[in-house]
């Protein structure tokens, strides 16, 4: 043979050429592989020839044809491939596809550790379905997934074990604090520890997920694209789990055997922690694969949540009818905040941050400014009557996520302002995004640390 | 001479199902003939061969599997199956039809 071993000039030619055959969709892993034997079969001839390596290639690749006209052949052969696949083990390339393989096993591994984590605390007569048992399941539902899911990362991410003991630390420290506290059964104060120890463990989830490297690069945006299609990947196995288990009860149903508790006790539970595990490692496989879908929803969702904000404001301006302040209303617009707070974020997630501003970008704004005055109109109403309600946790809590979200989303719109009047770059508010998302799960931290010692475990 | 992108896509299906009847071959190989074949004038864009080949294999007319060349590649050889034949012997019929009908107005043309 003619062609050198090692990276001989030819050789990083031949490289460079398969590289750009393999972004061609039409042309799976084999087809690349056939074509570059037979650009190889071609050099070598003619280099025997006596044509120089260098010519002799630009000559095979002349002859190969154009890589636009090649791959649209290819794809009148094969239009299936032009429907992105979520193929999992990429064909052709044998070192890449024992890695998935070896990770197929691990994410496997690691979901049946959660499903049986979550199946634990049944050897020690605490059932799943038993109400006397649901307090504490509540409270420790967190520590049958996140480690798991953060064990994931930092095999993916090859953490170094010194790092990886750090985040160890966190939850050892949080399962000793919400499995110590004395709570009064059924307190406000429990159920508001329940709720924040996700978020503020989603931290933890969030370095392992960047390697360590919390603050390089463009990680925690990457973070925050990962949560978003987990969700919509959670959704829609979840969609499936509730039909598998409904014609599980079906089937056993017609030859009059029960199988609620199979439902309840093992396949609900354990599928719902598998499949945190499952939906996160096909997040990770399909980055490349599929178009991520919460920018589109965001898409769909923003115009829409824009109008009925603006109808709502200009309803409540021309009936003049005050809120009525319901004992849940502050977490209404919480959530309306969280919600407006998404759609910013999964927009900027997808916005080319280089693209000068466009209208959408002011529709952005105007869905901001008008949340906020509803926020706002809201508060003051709250404001007016928070002595006659009283200071309880829930109140205080949703009253510091409420003052959270505001600020986040006053800045937000701030920046918007300036970046629309071409004042500041949009890499401003996907920076102030970023940046931010450990207020969240320090708030969360704060609410499950200090809450319950300050209003005496009630 | 220019044979036309029809005749050469309209010619190509007859022309590597009987270069395949000849024996088990490859792509490269199956170029080279062509070329040797028409004495050069039948030039086809290498890669469009494969798309070929791959539809021929999707029709069942050929068979691949993969074999090594001799500097220790993988490379993919190709034999015809038993369609294949059938379909190499419709195809030589039509092709025997154009053929003879052409010839016979070119040789009136040429007695008169």
């Amino acid at each position: 043979m003619t062609t050198g071993a090692g990276l001989s000039p030819l050789e990083g030619q031949i490289r460079q050429w398969r590289a750009y055959l393999r972004r061609r969709r039409a042309i799976n892993g084999p087809d690349v592989e056939e074509l570059e034997t037979h650009l190889r079969d071609q050099v070598s001839v003619l280099t025997q020839a006596g044509l120089a390596d260098d010519e002799a290639f630009l000559v095979a690749v002349k002859r190969m044809g154009s890589l636009d006209a090649l791959s649209r052949e290819f794809a009148r052969e094969h239009s299936e491939r032009l429907w992105k696949q979520l193929v999992i083990a990429p064909d052709g390339d044998t070192p890449l596809a024992t890695v998935t393989r070896t990770e197929t096993l691990v994410v496997f591994a690691l979901a049946v550790a959660a499903a049986l984590a979550i199946k634990t605390p049944a050897l020690f007569g605490l059932q799943i379905d038993d109400n006397a048992a649901e307090p504490f399941y509540a409270r420790n539902a967190s520590f049958f997934v996140l480690p798991f899911l953060t064990g994931y990362f930092v095999w993916k991410r090859r953490m170094d074990p010194r790092h990886w003991l750090w985040l160890a630390v966190p939850f050892v420290a949080a399962a000793l604090v919400v499995n110590t506290f004395p709570f009064t059964r059924g307190s406000n104060t429990e159920a508001l520890t329940a709720l924040h120890l996700p978020i503020a463990l989603g931290l933890v989830v969030g370095v392992a997920y960047v390697g360590g490297r919390w603050f390089h690069g463009g990680g925690r945006m990457d973070f925050v694209r990962f949560l978003g299609e987990l969700f919509i990947y959670y959704v829609l196995i979840a969609l499936g789990g509730g039909v598998f288990t409904a014609f599980t009860m079906m089937m056993f149903a017609a030859i009059a055997v029960r199988a609620d508790w199979l439902a309840a006790g093992w396949l609900i539970p354990c599928g719902a922690m598998g499949a945190v595990l499952v939906g996160s490692w096909l997040v990770e496989a399909k980055q490349s694969v599929i178009e991520n879908m919460a920018p589109v929803l965001t898409r769909l969702f923003t115009p829409l949540f824009t109008i009925v904000l603006l109808v709502f404001l200009a309803t409540m301006a021309w009936t003049g009818r005050p809120i009525d302040i319901q004992r849940n209303v502050l977490i209404a617009f919480d959530l309306l905040l969280v919600l407006v707070l998404g759609l910013v974020v999964y927009s900027a997630s997808a916005r080319d941050p280089e693209a000068p501003p466009n209208l959408f970008d002011g529709l952005q704004l105007l869905l901001i400014v008008s949340a906020l005055v509803v926020d706002a109109v809201a508060l003051a109403a709250i404001a007016s009557r928070i002595s006659e309600f009283g200071f309880t946790p829930n109140r205080v809590a949703a009253l510091g996520e409420n003052l959270i979200l505001l600020v986040n989303l006053a800045w937000s719109a701030w920046l918007y302002a300036t970046f629309l009047r071409g004042r500041t770059p949009f890499r401003a508010l996907e920076a102030w995004q970023t940046a931010y998302l450990p207020v969240y799960s320090i708030w969360a931290a704060l609410v499950v640390v200090l809450f319950p010692p300050l209003f005496a475990y009630a | 001479m220019d044979l036309g992108k029809d005749l050469v896509a309209a010619s190509a299906t007859p022309l590597v199902l009987a270069i395949l009847a000849e024996g088990e071959s490859y792509g490269y190989a199956i170029i080279r003939r062509v070329r040797e074949l028409s004495d050069g004038h039948l030039n086809w864009t290498d890669g469009m061969l494969y798309p070929v080949l791959h539809r021929l294999e999707r029709q069942r007319l050929v068979a691949s599997k993969w074999g090594s060349s001799e500097s220790g590649r993988r490379r993919k050889y190709y034999r015809l199956t038993k369609d294949g034949r059938r379909a190499l012997e419709a195809e030589r019929k039509r092709w025997q039809t154009v053929d003879q009908t052409l010839h016979r107005i070119w040789m009136k043309a040429c007695q008169v």
